[in-house]
């Protein structure tokens, strides 16, 4: 009997034809079928992949599938094992270069494949990271720690806390700069979260990852984390933010606000947009460049104020015509202490959700109103509906996004139950999640075909 | 001179063998070898994994996207080498895009869609075509090029079947394996840093079909590349016109290595290239073989290069002259043991000094020739008294040959490590790379080959299993191969060339449509000369003019109607005529004859020349020529 080890991600029937052939993984072999001979090296399985074919690495290169029932015999000519390792290189260290501390939550900087899954796996070490990006230590002196290895989208409170916590240990430790590895589908939650939990920042915090994985020859990981490092430790901007491709050519980063960045569009580089506001601040080989003024300035200490916590009976609830009540009732029913609604236009839900918003008023929930356009203010007196609504307890809250809204008020729920300190909490920016006021500019979703909007793309925004 | 340094390879005393010079046994102790990789537009609607249009080309862009490109690890873990190379280019690269042509899935900032099925089932029936084993799971791969061609860094593409094989001359050509591809941008210019490249092709199903190196001389190759595209095109499953079909050449020779050059367009140039690259790598190995006898060796050519900038700042060449007024670096690099070699022909109105510059122009992006000038060749350069303080600076004696660049100080610079490690490639013989077809029939340096480590699975697509049915459906519906049909049309009567010209034109279905009909007035033979001749003004085409032909051809099994008169009518051919008749009209043309020769067969031809037009169609021409005999006789 053979070690299961010897034949990894296979099932059966593959793996008996495997087992009886005596033909392990990386055997060299010629497999004689009813469709012909194949000769090549024999690879692991996808473990999400089907249990009925044997993949076979020919020696162009070239990986095909052959069906188990149609091998009538394998003969093994050799062994060739894989030693699949991103070259190291010692980090080198330059006393005069600022010292940048990079820590992994996920997503991929420099990666390989993971066979079992099919998926990547990231490199992540120091002398990895110079390997693959060697560019960084014309930057900084990188150390890194890997904190958590997940998707973004497992990303939740602990591991916001727990990302707090590190980061405000490195900065008692006297960091010029942090860079968070992370993916991007959440990113913005993230940011949001990190902006709360760590207040009167001395250093930059700048987010980081990639919309094209890094085993992509055009991955935008490279420059994203050479910007995000260059931020770290030359930024004076004191503050949460996520540092991501401006437009989608390899042209600049933007520096956008934690409170007020979005992921918006599934699969473009360029895809996270500062919403209501401007980002501040573009970055690129020459250095980081502000777009305003009215950022926190890097400042000569070692402490941060962490405020670590999140009471996580919050939810949003995405407002739809028709919705009934019963969507409501059944948040209160599980015992939600919170609820973020993300309603239409400047901030509304239809009468039939009346007397369920009530019973959460009754039940002592904490409900605001976002607007699900994303951009601009949620204001309730415009329309009857909108103040009978505030009638109801539901509290406006002014340009939030939904998402920041929901970590802000998990966050608040942590420190407090009370109806009007949780309000305080909330409606006290605490950078920028609530403006005062949104610049014209603030709101640009160009129309593309219009001709001189096409003109200016092609000009300008490459 | 110092005898060590004495050329003694005879190959290198010698004119090299023009074309045409050698015949099967000249290139037989050559070792020449010769593979084909033929790359053919599949027949889509679609693009491979996007739903854009196929097939549709523009000049016009409505916006451009530039990128670069970084080398990644392969699944193996090496890095590959061209990667590296192309790396050390630093190119910009621009992406021209038309918002008709491309979607965010070219531009690589959407993953891909789902496989187009109809380019899976042809090329699975191309595969079939050619012999190969179908695979059962078709795994689309990551193919790695960093030149840009391509935005996402890689190439899609996917085996679809191994191990087939075409009969050619009485043997057998194999065909390793037939894969399914995207196809990749159109460059537009390729200057110093900026490479441009225009995106409708991009994405574009494409077959690849790779033989073995089975071919000994030039012209085997072009004819086994031609029953290649051939067999595809009979198929009606490819795009034929500019560009539909392009090939990549590989060629080796005794002692040298598989070079490919890429992207040959047209089936004849293949001859005079493969000819040419065999003479290259022929040079090559006796340049090996040479430094080899002087007992050079890699570790002996250090990567050093002296800036020799103040010493020409004045000088009289003034290519040198005008790059260092705008702020030029100059280096020289001393290239010992290679005395009397730089000049060495490698191919024809070429010398060894060229795999220098091309080099220098592809990887240091110093385009503008001359890039560099060499201390021992015979062209006017730099003055005796410059080269006198180079080579000094270099340390080296005067009969050492002292290369120089200039440019940009890091592209300089790159340029002079470049130098020492296309000498080092020089001891080990040649070094492996794809090279560019150019118009004389010679070819430069392109990159270097990529091997087997720029593959890698493709994460973003499951693998897509094969089910028998899907199989045998295809299967059922495969066409004839050319030279199943070829044999059949011989067995059928006709004549060997003709069934060799029918078998892979669009007439032949006519003709098989047809050929039931011959009979005592006409021979299969005739019908396939009929069809094939392009003088006749219907087409010869089963689906388009099928009644008319089928109408036409018995009358003409009939006697109703002559050949000729079918070339000849607009509409239906005329009937021929009743004998009486017929020789009124004869007589009545035989009366215009105006004066001249009626002597023999001149006087024959004579007559015959003016009475032929007025009769053409109606009498055939065998009759009205014995009538003119009778006649003068």
């Amino acid at each position: 009997m053979s070690d299961a080890n010897d034949f990894p991600g296979y099932r059966s029937p593959a793996l008996d034809v495997l087992e009886q052939q005596k033909a392990p993984v990386w055997s060299q072999a010629t497999l004689h079928t009813s469709r012909g001979d194949f000769s090549g090296l024999i690879l692991p399985r996808s473990e999400t992949a089907d249990a009925a074919h044997i993949v076979l690495k020919l020696d162009t290169g070239y990986n095909i599938g052959v069906r188990a029932d149609t091998v009538r015999r394998i003969t093994v000519h050799g062994r060739k094992v894989a030693h699949y390792k991103i070259p190291e290189k010692a980090f080198p260290y330059d006393p005069v270069k600022p010292r940048v501390k990079l820590i992994g939550t996920g997503g991929t900087i420099a990666s390989r494949l993971d066979y079992r899954t099919g998926a990547v796996i990231p490199a992540f070490s120091p002398g990895e990271l110079y390997g693959s990006v060697p560019e960084l230590a014309d930057v900084c002196n990188l150390e890194t720690e890997k904190l958590y290895g997940v998707f973004s989208e497992n990303m939740g409170p602990e591991q916001w806390m727990g990302t707090a916590r590190a980061i405000a240990a490195e900065i008692e430790k006297g960091v010029a700069g942090i860079v968070v590895g992370h993916g991007t589908d959440t990113m913005h939650h993230t940011a949001a979260a990190l902006t709360f939990m760590l207040q009167e920042l001395p250093v930059p915090v700048v987010m980081v990852g990639s919309q094209r994985s890094s085993d992509r020859p055009s991955s935008d990981a490279a420059i994203n984390l050479i910007n995000a490092a260059r931020t770290a430790a030359t930024s004076d901007i004191a503050e949460v933010m996520v540092c991501m491709f401006g437009p989608t050519s390899d042209q600049y980063g933007l520096l956008h606000r934690g409170t007020r960045v979005r992921k918006m569009h599934s699969s473009y580089r360029s895809t996270f947009r500062t919403i209501s506001d401007i980002p501040l601040a573009r970055v690129d080989s020459e250095g980081v460049k502000p777009f305003r003024g009215d950022y926190n300035r890097r400042r000569d200490v070692k402490q941060v104020a962490l405020k670590a916590c999140f009471d996580d009976r919050v939810a949003i609830v995405y407002y739809y015509p028709n919705m009934k009540p019963d969507i409501i009732d059944s948040l209160i029913d599980h015992g939600y202490r919170g609820i973020i609604i993300a309603g239409t236009g400047l901030g509304h839900v239809n009468k039939p959700l009346y007397p369920a918003l009530e019973r959460a008023r009754t039940a002592g929930a904490h409900v605001y109103m976002t607007v699900q356009t994303l951009w601009g203010y949620v204001q309730m007196y415009v329309y009857e509906t909108g103040r009978e609504i505030m009638e109801l307890g539901v509290i406006p809250a002014a340009n939030m996004m939904p998402e920041v809204a929901y970590v802000k008020l998990g966050w608040a729920l942590g420190q407090s139950q009370d109806h009007d300190e949780v309000k305080r909490l909330m409606l006290t920016p605490v950078n920028g999640e609530i403006t005062e006021r949104e610049p014209h500019n603030g709101y640009l979703v160009m129309q593309g075909g219009i001709p001189e909007v096409d003109a200016f793309i092609s000009e300008h925004w490459k | 001179m110092n005898p060590r340094n004495a050329l003694t390879e005879p190959w290198l005393l010698n004119p090299l063998p023009h074309f045409g010079e050698l015949d099967p046994a000249g290139y037989a102790d050559l070792g020449l070898k010769s593979g084909l990789e033929v790359h053919q537009q599949l027949l889509t609607q679609r693009k491979l994994f996007c739903r854009c249009p196929a097939g549709r080309y523009s000049l016009e862009h409505q916006a451009e996207v530039l990128r670069h490109m970084r080398p990644t690890l392969s699944e193996m873990g090496e890095y590959d080498g061209t990667a590296l190379m192309e790396f050390k280019t630093r190119k910009d690269i621009v992406y021209l895009l038309n918002n008709e042509t491309v979607c965010t899935y070219e531009m690589d900032d959407a993953p891909p869609f789902e496989i187009d099925d109809l380019a899976l089932d042809r090329s699975i029936a191309i595969a079939r075509l050619l012999g190969c084993n179908i695979v059962s799971e078709v795994h689309i791969t990551r193919k790695q090029y960093l030149d840009g061609s391509i935005p996402t860094g890689f190439q899609r593409t996917a085996i679809v079947g191994t191990d087939g094989a075409i009969p050619y001359r009485g043997r057998s050509i194999r065909i390793r394996q037939i894969s399914l591809e995207e196809d990749s941008c159109r460059e537009v210019a390729d200057r110093g840093h900026l490479r441009t490249y225009r995106t409708d092709r991009l994405g574009m199903p494409l077959i690849e079909t790779v033989t073995d190196p089975d071919m000994r001389t030039p012209f085997e190759v072009m004819e086994v590349g031609q029953i290649i595209r051939w067999l595809a095109r009979v198929s009606g499953l490819v795009r034929t016109g500019p560009g539909a079909a392009r090939q990549d050449v590989n060629v080796s020779v005794t002692g040298g290595t598989r070079i490919e050059i890429k992207g040959v367009p047209s089936l004849r140039d293949i001859p005079r290239l493969v000819h040419n690259e065999g003479l290259r790598q022929t040079s090559l190995v006796a340049i090996q073989r040479e430094l080899q006898r002087r007992g050079v060796r890699e570790q002996d050519l250090p990567e050093r290069f002296v800036d020799v900038t103040t010493f020409v700042r004045s000088t009289e060449f003034q290519n040198v002259r005008r790059a260092v007024e705008k702020g030029a670096t100059v280096l020289a690099v001393p290239l010992p043991g290679f005395e009397n070699l730089p000049g060495a022909p490698t191919q024809p109105r070429t010398t060894f000094l060229k795999e220098f510059s091309d080099r220098i122009r592809v990887i240091a992006c110093i385009d503008e020739l001359p890039n560099l000038a060499c201390s021992t060749q015979d062209a006017p350069t730099f003055s005796g008294g410059e080269w006198d303080r180079i080579t000094k600076a270099c340390g080296v004696e005067g009969s050492v040959p002292v290369l120089v660049v200039w440019g940009r100080q890091r592209d300089a610079e790159t340029a002079a490590r470049e130098i020492v490690l296309r000498a080092r490639d020089a001891v080990q013989g040649v070094p492996s790379e794809t090279r560019q077809a150019l118009d004389d029939g010679t070819n430069g340096f392109e990159r270097i080959l990529p091997g087997a480590d720029r593959m890698y699975p493709d994460t973003d697509l499951p693998p897509i299993p094969l089910e028998d049915a899907r199989l045998d459906r295809i299967f059922a519906a495969l066409p004839e191969r050319p030279w199943e049909r070829r044999e059949g049309l011989e067995r059928q009567g006709v004549g060997a060339d003709l069934a060799d010209r029918l078998s892979r034109h669009p007439a032949y279905d006519l003709f098989q449509a047809l050929v039931g009909e011959c009979g005592d007035g006409l021979s299969a033979t005739g019908l396939a000369s009929l069809l094939l001749d392009r003088s006749c003004p219907r087409p010869a085409s089963l689906k388009v003019a099928g009644d008319w032909w089928r109408a036409t051809i018995r009358r003409l099994a009939a006697g109703e109607i002559v050949a000729e008169g079918i070339y000849l009518a607009e509409g239906d051919p005329p009937a021929v005529e009743r004998e009486s008749a017929a020789r009124r009209r004869f007589a009545a043309a035989l009366a215009t004859v105006p004066e001249g020769p009626r002597e023999g067969r001149r006087g024959e031809d004579f007559v015959m020349g003016h009475v032929m037009p007025g009769l053409r169609g109606r009498i055939a021409g065998r009759t009205v020529r014995t009538w003119v005999k009778e006649a003068l006789a």
